[in-house]
């Protein structure tokens, strides 16, 4: 199952790019609209690309009230991501679109390095987004915690229904000329191939702290890289940056992952899951298969 | 849009910049100011480059190597090929009765297929040095100066100017010209709407460059776009 990484496709402007989704998710969704951040906005770098956009976003009721429907005429599941700055903020979020039938999922976004962490920590906002909606709820956590494993398995306990690894992690680019930072923002999140271990580190670790399905995203840009996410613990896999470069990136790279499985022996990619971890678990697969 | 992998047929020196010419295959040539995303060898992002004209057999483009990925471009050995994404965004609205091109330095880089569009109209450009307006010779009826001159002492009224140069430029050209048609310019690392990063404020608001751009009406002075970032380009 491949999707895109939140803030990487707007669907309404490439639709032929979310049609080769298993599901679009929503660039990330906060109760109110943001400008996002002032330019600029993106720098590359020697390993990767920086972004600072800031969550930029229309606020949940346009969201409902415009972008919703056309979505839906799409024939693509729908994922929505969810932002806030409080526990408070993501019940509300999760409420108003428990009523949308047209959402599938809902992911919570409680790791943007580009703007002011949440007040509360994970286990609160998943508590507080649990008892507000009955969706299914991914929750996207960072790969700059010191304990990966616990915030999982706080995530965990608290009732999100899966994990999405990882979000960018913070870095910084000089200008060449003045030394001083590209973006507007001074730092911002790192993507792309520089943080495809990471992403693999945190896949792999989450998957022996719990037992949620994981979303693996960070840097993948072939096949071989998604059919490692799978094999270190991940039931799907999004992409992010290489949509950028690639907007045939979906259906290129899920005809790469088929050809990567089956020239190490495997079935199909899904036959490759928890390799990594020389078990196979049994776990109940829900959305994500 | 459509992405194809194409061919270099060549690059030439034309000044300081480089002409970049690649086999077109099935690639539409679009409207004058849409722009293609060229992917440089060895570099994660592609960069978003105005059609500099085009043949039945070519597209070509004009780059001012000043960073990885335009020097990458212009370094690119014939029948070697690169990705292409194109064409992309809003272009200049060919429906002006006394059409004048004003431009400043690689900003004439979408003059020559604009003006074979409009019939040769007369154009208004200007450059840093001597060396940089070789370039000049692209654009036919061209008008030139050099600075410290600068091409807004060309301006004459009564005309439909449509522009394209630096963000100084721009602004100016548009205290002239308020309905003046701006082609401006911003980091970008999709080209298509995705990433959001060559957000631009207009009439307060900040929007995509890459989807309500890069060529936009003046309106006054409603809109400030960003200065790209030379450097990272």
């Amino acid at each position: 199952m491949i999707l895109n990484a939140s803030g990487c496709l707007d669907a309404l402007t490439a639709p032929e790019v979310a049609g080769q989704l298993d599901a679009f998710v929503t660039k990330t969704v906060t109760p109110l609209p943001r400008g996002g951040n002032e330019p600029a906005r993106i720098a590359e770098t020697d390993v990767g690309m920086l972004n600072s956009i800031g969550l930029a976003n229309p606020g949940i009721d346009a969201l409902i009230a415009d972008v919703l429907p056309q979505l839906a005429e799409l024939d693509v599941p729908i994922w929505v991501s969810v932002g806030g700055f409080c526990a408070q903020d993501y019940a509300d979020l999760c409420r108003r679109l428990d009523r949308e039938p047209s959402v599938e999922a809902i992911e919570l976004n409680v790791s943007c390095p580009n703007v002011a962490e949440p007040a509360d920590g994970v286990g609160e906002i998943v508590t507080a987004a649990r008892a507000a909606t009955s969706k299914t709820i991914y929750t996207k956590l960072s790969p700059a915690s010191a304990d990966i494993a616990a915030v999982a398995e706080a995530a965990a306990e608290a009732g999100t229904d899966g994990l999405s690894l990882v979000n960018t992690i913070r870095g910084l680019a000089l200008d060449s000329a003045t030394l001083t930072p590209t973006l507007s923002t001074g730092t911002g999140g790192l993507s792309g191939p520089a943080l495809r271990p990471v992403a693999l580190a945190a896949v792999f670790t989450a998957f022996r702290a719990t037992a949620l399905p994981i979303v693996g995203m960070g840097g993948v840009e072939t096949g071989r890289h998604a059919l490692e996410l799978i094999a270190a613990g991940a039931r799907a896999c999004a992409l992010g940056t290489i949509l950028f470069a690639d907007p045939d990136a979906p259906a290129r790279i899920r005809a790469e992952l088929t050809a990567e499985a089956e020239a190490l022996g495997f079935e199909t990619p899904v036959s490759a899951y928890a390799e990594a971890h020389g078990k196979k678990p049994s776990l109940p697969l829900r959305h994500v298969a | 849009m459509r992405r194809e992998l194409l061919t270099v047929a060549g690059v030439e020196r034309v000044g300081l910049y480089s002409l970049v010419r690649l086999k077109r295959g099935a690639m539409e040539s679009g409207d004058p100011g849409q722009f293609f995303m060229l992917s440089p060898p060895g570099r994660l992002l592609p960069r978003p480059m105005s059609l500099c004209f085009a043949t039945r057999s070519e597209l070509a483009f004009l780059i001012d190597p000043i960073g990885a990925g335009t020097r990458a471009l212009v370094e690119i050995p014939r029948h070697a090929a690169i990705q292409v994404l194109g064409p992309l965004g809003q272009g200049y609205r060919l429906d002006v009765e006394r059409p004048l091109l004003v431009g400043g330095g690689i900003g004439i880089a979408p003059f020559p297929y604009l003006s074979e569009r409009l019939g040769r109209p007369p154009a208004a450009l200007g450059f840093r040095t001597k060396a940089h307006a070789e370039a000049a010779a692209l654009v036919p009826n061209a008008e030139v100066v050099v600075e410290p001159r600068l091409v807004t002492e060309l301006l004459r009224p009564g005309h439909d100017v449509l522009a394209c140069g630096p963000e100084p430029m721009l602004v100016a050209v548009a205290r002239l010209a308020p309905t003046a048609q701006l082609a401006w310019e911003a980091p970008m690392a999709c080209g298509y709407g995705a990433c959001y990063g060559c957000a631009v404020r207009v009439d307060g608001e900040l929007k995509r460059l890459c989807v309500e751009g890069p060529v936009l009406t003046s309106h006054g002075g409603g809109l400030s776009p960003v200065m790209a970032d030379r450097d990272a380009a």
